[in-house]
């Protein structure tokens, strides 16, 4: 995988005959289509490459994608791509989800498949609302959220995919945004080069039932002053100049103007390595702070696969290669 | 001492129990007992029972531990209605097993534990052995934990508590003396047991033969018993549960197709034991994972079906409530992989550690929509290594999930499995699709055609060239699979669907009926009801009644001939540990109104007694 072959695989190779059915609008194009633009480019043979998905509007993905894929059932998407790998280890498997699939009915599958670090790409969609079922809320979204099934406001607590893929132990956890276009791409190619499990939060816009929910943060034109874009060993700098930056102040980080009384070597120098680090930046949620995006988190730890096939190895050079007759008579045996 | 002598009673069969607190080590002792005379000769069958707490207060009634064998030079196959001997360790153990003995039997009793403390414990009003109580059995009376105490009191290094854990071994030497076996398989067992704690080896040998010479020097004990080797078919056997039995299946259907095993699994009692078998069997590539939910587990093993392994999950009645729905995504990706039941009592978490028959209906009809599965059912412990090949044969054959419903009681018992030659066991024919170097091209891979004569649709797995596919959980057209909420498309592939799996009856033997072909009753029954009801057929039959016996080995498709055998009899009586699910089934399937529903509903085996009493009934009603 780390190697690349030329494949002359183009993005028409990676749409399939089926019509794509998502309202106009949908921020799920978008993903789409920077999926199809990114795949060709990774070296990846088409046959090697799975969608796997539950339910809702964004599981509809695997059809969309001329590749092998499951549209599965709700929440489950993470089991199977685990039973996959586990039985496959060669395949590039990515799970595409929402935040309703994957916080809510398969909270506990998505935690464990990132603790065992199985070689996945996990996508999640997050639009903070239910689509598919007309509009309810969902984890994630925000508290007082008025919707048809909290007409006086959400009274829970949202979850935050960051804070619990970090706390999963998950070691790559990046975010993307539907409309930025050309970052998305980036971010997809990272997690597509990670070995082990990738959880990318996508910020993306339900149109219909929760069209505002990323306002001031999904403009090209003001973004740059509302979101930080990570890189590894760089200080956390934004704004549209370049003027502004995040250090520590204690143990908060502090939006601060540079030039004045703060200049670049009081800021934050991101760690991709640093768990601690991590956790501050998923914290760091708009309005009160400008979202980061790009890659919070990445560390290198052996794969589900890889420690399990190890072990296959292992034990075959111990005993050596399974053999029926042996194992039916390691026991007290007699003979008549 | 293995030359039988005048001193010994021939005996044609015998049951034993050992019975004790569940701190005791009886199932220890017991399957000690079982592979002594295994080894032997002798046929075997063996029923575990034990409380559904790790450790239930020590000396309670909650708290008894039994392991029942039973041992013949004949063909058994129950682990026998009533002992003839019962070791106690306590008045707990002797108080629950007492109802089950056989009148005129031998009890051992630990005098020791028959304190007033234990006795208000086990709810004893006065000393059973000194009330007269047990007026009518050969009771011995033996100071299990001084005499060990005293046989260890050389081994200076070990501590009071450790010497009395070895009284269990004590109690095992002297049934070894009682029954004539050898100690030599236990010795072993012992040396390599504690090969890194060699004083308690030591001390449990010597405890096991102090129990042998207490027999031999004591006068008390003035029967002993022979039991000669059993007439089995020549061959080379082993001990196994039905647990074992199953995960050897596996790996070697795994084997016979080519694949890796990959088993999914989430622990619970009685299945968990399936996964303990396999998890050691990495050198035969045996994948197994443990998820972290049920519904995890069938995920997974939909997936690692996908993937291209032999994918199989096990559990148990509650267990499988939660995998229903991944169950019937498996059914409409058409993949091929098994599902093992291994039922308790229930409903709900119910009796985790007894057996009970209850989870028929939930297989066939526990899924939304129409949703039929094939299902399988072993018959005694061995059975089950055959059922589990079986099952992953049809499985890979139709393109289908099949479930197993094994049973608590065959999962842990035991009994002689005639150990067969590998290369003796046919392969399982897997095809997968080959790749297609046009995958960029204009043919589309159509993954729901299906086979002309198994309806089975193709296996094309991830990584082959030029067959990428999606499928899913929703209604799909035929050939193309593509989602379609067409009401024609949805009809053809529910009839395709169920068409697939009554083929498989194709692909088993037809039903073979045990006595007259025709006439006035037959005994039909399924699962580990086999041994006690094809016994008491026999001795029925050997008195002149009029009675055939039919043992189901799948419940679904039903054997293509079912139907005329059971137009052949003019009652049908149906043994079952539920309350009359396969009857209910039958009435439905075959529009018969002479279906006699016979229903145990104590969660644990028929007795072969109870079955003849019914028998008998049945018989003296005309």
């Amino acid at each position: 995988m780390t190697e690349t072959i030329s494949l002359e695989l183009t993005r028409k190779d990676f749409v399939s005959d089926q019509t794509v059915r998502w309202c106009p609008g949908c921020g799920d194009y978008s993903i789409l289509a920077q999926m199809q633009k990114v795949l060709p480019e990774l070296g990846i043979p088409k046959e090697k490459i799975v969608f796997i998905s539950g339910i809702g509007c964004s599981s509809r993905f695997p059809y969309y994608m001329n590749t092998y894929g499951i549209h599965s059932i709700h929440g489950r998407a993470p089991t199977l791509a685990s039973g996959l790998a586990a039985a496959n280890p060669d395949l590039n498997i990515w799970v595409v989800t929402g935040d309703g699939d994957a916080m809510s009915i398969g909270g506990n599958h998505l935690i464990h498949a990132m603790r065992r670090n199985v070689d996945l790409k996990i996508l999640l969609f997050n639009n903070r609302i239910y689509g598919l079922t007309k509009g309810q809320y969902s984890p994630t979204s925000r508290k007082g959220k008025k919707t048809k099934s909290s007409p006086m406001g959400s009274i829970e607590q949202p979850l935050n995919p960051l804070t619990l893929a970090l706390s999963a132990e998950a070691t790559f956890v990046a975010r993307a945004m539907d409309t930025d276009t050309v970052h998305l791409g980036e971010v997809l190619r990272a997690a597509a080069a990670h070995e082990g499990t990738s959880f990318v939060e996508i910020y993306q816009d339900c149109v219909i039932f929760n069209p505002n929910e990323w306002a001031g943060i999904d403009d090209r034109r003001t973004r740059p002053d509302h979101v930080i874009y990570l890189e590894h060993d760089k200080p956390l700098i934004f704004g549209k100049n370049n003027d502004k930056g995040v250090r520590l102040n204690g143990f908060k980080p502090e939006v601060v103007e540079l030039g004045g009384e703060f200049s670049e070597k009081d800021l934050i120098v991101h760690d991709e390595t640093s768990q601690e680090l991590a956790y501050i930046l998923a914290h760091m949620e708009h309005p009160n702070y400008p979202p980061p995006m790009g890659v919070i988190r990445q560390v290198r730890k052996p794969t589900y696969t890889e420690e399990l096939m190890g072990q296959v190895r292992m034990a075959q050079e111990r005993k050596g290669v399974g053999d029926l007759q042996k194992l039916y008579h390691a026991a007290d045996v007699w003979t008549v | 001492m293995s030359v039988p002598t005048d001193h010994f009673e021939e005996l044609e069969s015998v049951v034993i129990r050992f019975a004790g607190d569940s701190g005791d080590g009886m199932q220890l002792t017991g399957t000690q007992f079982t592979t002594a005379s295994a080894v032997f000769g002798n046929d075997i069958s063996t029923l575990p029972d034990y409380p559904a707490e790790i450790r239930a207060p020590a000396g309670t009634l909650a708290g008894v531990s039994g392991f029942q064998v039973n041992l013949s030079q004949h063909d058994i196959l129950t682990p026998g209605d009533a002992p003839f001997m019962l070791v106690a360790m306590n008045p707990a153990a002797l108080k629950v097993s007492l109802p089950d003995l056989e009148i005129g039997g031998i009890i051992i009793v630990n005098t020791d534990a028959f304190t007033p403390a234990n006795l208000k414990k086990a709810d004893y009003a006065a000393n059973p052995l000194e009330d007269g109580s047990l007026k009518g059995y050969e009771v011995h009376e033996v100071p299990l934990t001084s005499l060990t105490r005293e046989a260890l009191k050389g081994l200076t290094t070990l501590t009071t508590k450790e010497k009395d854990r070895c009284q269990n071994f004590f109690a095992l030497g002297l049934a070894f003396w009682i029954f004539d076996r050898r100690l030599e398989t236990s010795e072993s067992w012992i040396e390599h047991k504690f090969a890194q704690k060699p004083e308690i080896a030591q001390a449990n040998k010597i405890a096991l033969e102090m129990g042998f010479f207490f027999g031999e020097t004591t006068e008390v004990f003035r029967r002993r018993f022979h039991i000669r080797p059993a007439s089995l078919p020549s061959g080379t056997y082993r001990n196994v549960t039905g647990n074992e039995a199953t995960a050897l299946g596996l790996v070697t259907a795994a084997q016979k197709m080519g694949k890796p095993l990959f088993y999914g699994s989430y622990p619970i009692t009685p299945a968990s034991d399936i996964l303990h078998a396999l998890a050691p069997l990495r050198n035969f590539d045996v994948r197994t994972f443990q998820a972290e939910d049920e519904i995890a587990a069938m995920g997974s093993v939909i997936g690692a079906a996908f993937g291209g392994a032999l994918a199989v999950t096990g559990t148990s009645g509650p267990g499988l409530a939660l995998k229903s729905e991944a169950m019937n995504l498996a059914i409409m990706l058409e993949l091929p992989m098994v599902i093992i039941d291994v039922q308790r009592g229930g409903p709900s978490t119910g009796m985790p550690t007894k057996t009970e028959q209850g989870d028929l209906l939930q297989v066939l009809y526990g899924r939304n929509g129409e949703s039929p599965i094939p299902v399988l059912a072993p018959q005694g412990p061995a059975d089950c290594f055959d059922i589990a090949y079986e099952a992953c044969r049809l499985a890979v054959r139709a393109m289908t999930p099949v479930v197993i419903l094994s049973e608590g009681y065959l999962a842990n018992s035991s009994e002689p499995w005639h150990i067969p030659n590998p290369d003796d066991i046919a392969p399982i024919e897997v095809r997968h699709p080959e790749g297609r170097s046009d995958s960029n091209g204009d043919a589309p891979f159509f993954p729901y055609l299906r086979d002309e004569e198994t309806l089975a649709r193709p296996w094309a797995i991830p990584g082959t060239p030029g067959l990428e596919h999606r499928i899913g959980g929703l209604s799909k057209a035929p050939i193309t699979g593509n989602v379609s909420q067409d009401p024609r498309h949805h009809e053809q592939m529910i009839h395709l669907r169920a068409e697939k799996v009554a083929r498989l009856a194709d692909a088993f033997p037809e039903q073979e009926v045990f006595g007259p072909a025709e006439g006035d009753l037959l005994v039909l029954t399924w699962g580990g009801t086999f041994g006690a009801v094809r016994t008491a057929v026999t001795r029925a039959q050997s008195k002149g009644y009029d009675v055939a016996h039919a043992h189901l080995r799948i419940l679904n498709p039903f054997p293509r001939n079912l139907g005329s055998i059971l137009r052949n009899y003019k009652r049908i009586l149906v043994p079952e540990l539920n309350s009359g699910q396969l009857a209910f089934v039958l009435r439905g399937t075959f529009g018969l109104d002479n279906i006699m529903p016979y229903p145990n509903l104590h969660a644990r085996p028929f007795k072969i007694g109870e079955v003849y009493q019914k028998l008998q009934e049945l018989f003296s009603g005309e």
